[in-house]
């Protein structure tokens, strides 16, 4: 498991396959990739910042990774959260499993990105046209997040 | 004596992105923590009043307003997470 935040750019070929070299045991790899998008709420968004609380987010990384290998079976995974300055089609954040079959994958980095958007304690603040902005959080995130809770029925 | 730090929309605000604060037989949980610094007045009392979205964690864990302060405890006080 590895969990990292940083301000550089990352290489998804080479992430992924650092990821799964050397076992024969996987046979599924899924990734997710997050990207800065030029538009958000109806307004152009010419660049954008990304804080953090360091310390807490790497902490809050590693626990959501924690329980989504006790949920599937995984072989490994990678999150990389990207901080401070980004422009649109930046990369902002990579989330990846591996397992032995693609269901334990998918399940997993859709887990973990839907966890990370309400939990791990990033923050983003938009340039537009009327200046900077921060990013509220939005109602649909933690719909998407609630709906991996057993008691809503969703996670057999 | 704790640490008190601010984040992202809060920091901007009121203008702190950390500070210490003294602990007393009145100020020991998270809920005392937040009506001491409601009772500075201002843009604090704006951006903490009740039903604000802000988020606290103790020692980098999330908490709530019975959430116990220890004498050298990190306290957190943010918006709700945007990143992804």
């Amino acid at each position: 498991m590895s969990v990292r935040v940083q301000t550089a750019d990352f290489d998804l070929g080479e992430e992924i396959l650092k990821l799964r070299r050397g076992n024969p045991k996987i046979g599924a790899v899924a990734s997710f990739v997050g990207l800065v998008r030029d538009l958000s709420e109806g307004t152009a968004v010419s660049a954008m910042t990304l804080e953090h609380y360091p310390g807490m987010t790497e902490k809050a990384l590693e626990e959501i990774v924690a329980e989504a290998k006790q949920r599937w079976e995984l072989y490994d995974t990678l999150v990389i959260h990207r901080v401070g300055p980004l422009l649109p089609t930046d990369q902002i954040v990579l989330v990846a499993a591996s397992s032995a079959h693609r269901q334990d994958a998918f399940a997993a980095c859709e887990f973990i990105m839907d966890y990370l958007k309400t939990r791990a304690p990033f923050w983003k603040k938009e340039e537009t046209p009327d200046g900077a902005r921060w990013v509220d959080a939005r109602e649909s995130d933690d719909e998407a997040a609630l709906r991996w809770d057993s008691t809503n029925g969703y996670n057999d | 004596m704790i640490t008190v730090l601010y984040f992202a929309r809060l920091r901007e605000s009121l203008g702190l992105d950390r500070e210490q604060i003294e602990l007393s037989s009145s100020l020991s949980t998270v809920g005392d923590l937040i009506a001491h610094l409601r009772a500075r007045g201002g843009a604090w009392q704006t951006e903490l009043a009740p039903g604000k979205p802000v988020r606290i964690a103790v020692d980098q864990d999330m908490a709530n307003p019975a959430t116990p302060l220890a004498d050298g405890c990190e306290v957190a006080l943010f918006p709700p997470v945007t990143g992804g």
